[in-house]
């Protein structure tokens, strides 16, 4: 049993979906996806502890070995990411119940947790392959699945968005179906484990540069590098709240993975930085999108589409962590994946609750919900200080690090930004704590508002309070991501 | 090689390049589609191409001594079309509804009329 763990971690939400569809019944399609969901984290907490203990754990699927056949290959990175993922998704199934019953049409609730199966299936799959086509290949499966997730939304804007994420997605994957192509013809390997030792004997074709370009444009569409970002408000912000909650927390962090994965594993650390010079790139657009996504997301009016605003904004603190291309600010950018996910994760459960109750976002209907929703809004409060990096929180921990690894460089002024971007993460967390508890409630005082049910508050509070708990003890999340930052580098255990 | 041994390749990016293109410049939701399936299928060709070898047969067992061409890219570019017919499929029914919400598929209709609402 344990030795076919890999597989199974892909297979169980794969058969969840089809099952999902056949039920036709919301409430059995549910139930289905909830086991299918604690079973897929059960197996994430058992890889990643065989991982610690063992070393890389290498599947050969069907038995073919590698490099000719597919491999799964699990080391602390993917591992760690595998985790992150499972543990969202069975944090918002039991969320999911409620809130998709409201926002979801019933005749398409079963459908909906089938895409929502599927789309686990492909970010579990792209993170636990080792072979690069079989990365393109679960890469369309989540964003396929992703596309229909957001077009569920009840807005008709949704649509749109929905057809934008398409096109740009479909382009990233296209370019990034190129990449492998041109790596293939120059090495004649899909493997890359085999890759990684190939590749430097032809870097010095033309093609492998080329290929490394085409890689780099398409992963970072898929990730939402500034200016690369267009799709995300949108599909952010008119989505099912549940969705937004999955997609934000998960899709942009296996993209970061993918982006870790190509440009250490594969190419290598020292032709992706010195050779090609990714870091002179990497880092201006992720100040460019730290700053300037940060300065947009003070302007939104619809809380939602602020959060996606941030979203691009913490984003670029990952990606800034990993151009430094140090232990510190590799093991800052891995830890920030976590954190994000799980201060993301929670901020948009609450604005879920929130839409559950009110119906909206929008600034003004939150006016004075910190009587109406102690709890949501306490949660929101939680997340919104784990974003800007209050101490005690996990988001005071990533941000200890970049700074830590900002300052080794001698990067000053980097450093000086991400204080600065911090500050105004404080004005726009601050605008919506100003009309949730010091502006008086619209409505007529009938008491009919309540708090969120239980169903979406627990797991809401379940975040909030990884949030807290790892912000006090951080050392496995920071154990875990630095040994993942060293194998990436390639120094020492 | 000549230019002309590379003429697959230059097939290869006239097509990207064509449907790249029809994908920003028009505003027509369908025609968007078009564009990006033909920039889907020049990637077909690029790894159709690359599957050739010089001389070599299709790599079917046969007796004595033969060239094969590569099969491999073959079948890893059947699964990328399964994927290209799925994103169209997806990317159409996207269009349909989109033309049953707002009543148009011109990309700047669509705006004008989100403005007004």
């Amino acid at each position: 049993m344990s030795a076919h763990l890999p597989v199974l971690q892909v297979l169980v939400p794969l058969l969840a979906a089809p099952l999902c569809a056949i039920l036709r019944n919301g409430r059995a399609a549910w139930a289905v996806a909830m086991v299918a969901s604690w079973t897929s984290l059960w197996i994430a907490i058992q890889l990643l502890t065989l991982v610690l203990a063992n070393g890389t754990i290498s599947y050969e699927l069907g038995g073919w070995a590698a490099p000719w056949g597919i491999e799964y290959r699990i080391d602390t990175v993917n591992a760690f990411v595998l985790l992150i993922v499972s543990m969202i998704a069975a944090v918002v199934t039991p969320y999911a119940l409620k809130s998709i019953e409201r926002e979801v049409e019933a005749s398409r609730v079963a459908l909906f947790y089938a895409a929502f199966m599927l789309c686990l299936t492909g970010l579990l799959g792209i993170t636990i392959t080792g072979d690069v086509f079989n990365v393109f290949v679960f890469l369309e499966i989540s964003s396929l699945s992703a596309y229909a997730l957001i077009a569920i939304g009840q807005n008709r804007k949704a649509l749109t968005a929905a057809y934008q994420y398409l096109i740009m997605g479909s382009v990233g994957a296209t370019f990034i179906v190129i990449g492998i192509g041109m790596m293939y013809v120059m090495t004649g390997s899909l493997n890359m484990a085999d890759l990684s030792v190939l590749l430097p004997q032809v870097s010095s074709s033309r093609t492998i540069p080329v290929a490394f370009a085409f890689l780099t444009v398409g992963i970072s569409l898929k990730l939402a590098l500034f200016p690369l970002h267009l799709w995300l408000p949108n599909a952010y912000t008119y989505a099912p709240s549940t969705v937004t909650v999955f997609i934000a927390s998960t899709a942009t962090k296996v993209a970061v993975y993918m982006l870790l994965r190509f440009f250490f594993t594969i190419f290598g650390p020292a032709f992706s930085f010195d050779v090609m010079q990714l870091d002179r790139v990497l880092l201006p657009l992720a100040l460019v999108a730290i700053f300037s996504m940060s300065l947009v997301a003070i302007f939104q009016t619809n809380i939602k589409r602020m959060m996606a605003y941030s979203s691009v904004a913490q984003i670029g603190y990952m990606i800034l962590g990993i151009s430094m291309a140090s232990v510190t600010g590799l093991t800052a950018g891995i830890l920030h994946m976590f954190n994000h996910a799980m201060m993301k994760g929670a901020l948009f459960m609450a604005l879920g609750c929130v839409m559950y109750r009110v119906g909206s976002v929008h600034i003004d209907s939150m006016r004075g919900l910190g009587k109406r929703m102690p709890w949501t809004m306490a949660a929101f409060v939680m997340g919104g200080l784990s974003l800007i990096g209050v101490p005690l929180t996990v988001g005071f921990v990533s941000k200890w690090y970049l700074i830590q690894g900002a300052l080794e460089k001698g990067w000053w002024p980097v450093a000086a930004l991400v204080l600065l971007t911090s500050l105004m993460a404080v004005v726009y967390i601050w605008r919506v704590v100003e009309a949730a508890y010091f502006q008086e409630f619209p409505g007529d005082d009938d008491g009919e508002l309540r708090e969120a049910p239980l169903a979406m508050l627990v797991p809401t509070w379940a975040l909030v309070l990884i949030n807290l708990y790892f912000g006090i003890d951080a050392s496995l999340t920071a154990g875990v991501a630095g040994a993942a930052a060293r194998s990436l580098l390639g120094v020492g255990p | 090689m000549s230019v002309l041994g590379l003429f697959n390749y230059w097939i290869f990016v006239f097509l990207m390049m064509v449907g790249f293109y029809i994908l920003i410049s028009r505003g027509n939701l369908v025609k968007k589609i078009i564009g990006l399936n033909i920039f889907q299928t020049s990637v077909f060709i690029l790894y159709i191409s690359m599957g050739k070898v010089t001389g070599g047969t299709a790599p079917i067992l046969v007796e004595g001594d033969a060239v094969y061409s590569n099969p491999l890219p073959h079948v890893l570019i059947l699964t990328a079309i399964v994927v290209g017919v799925a994103t169209t499929a997806l990317g159409l029914s996207l269009v349909v509804r989109i033309k049953e919400a707002y009543g148009t598929i011109e990309e700047d209709e669509i705006q004008a009329e989100d403005l007004r609402s």
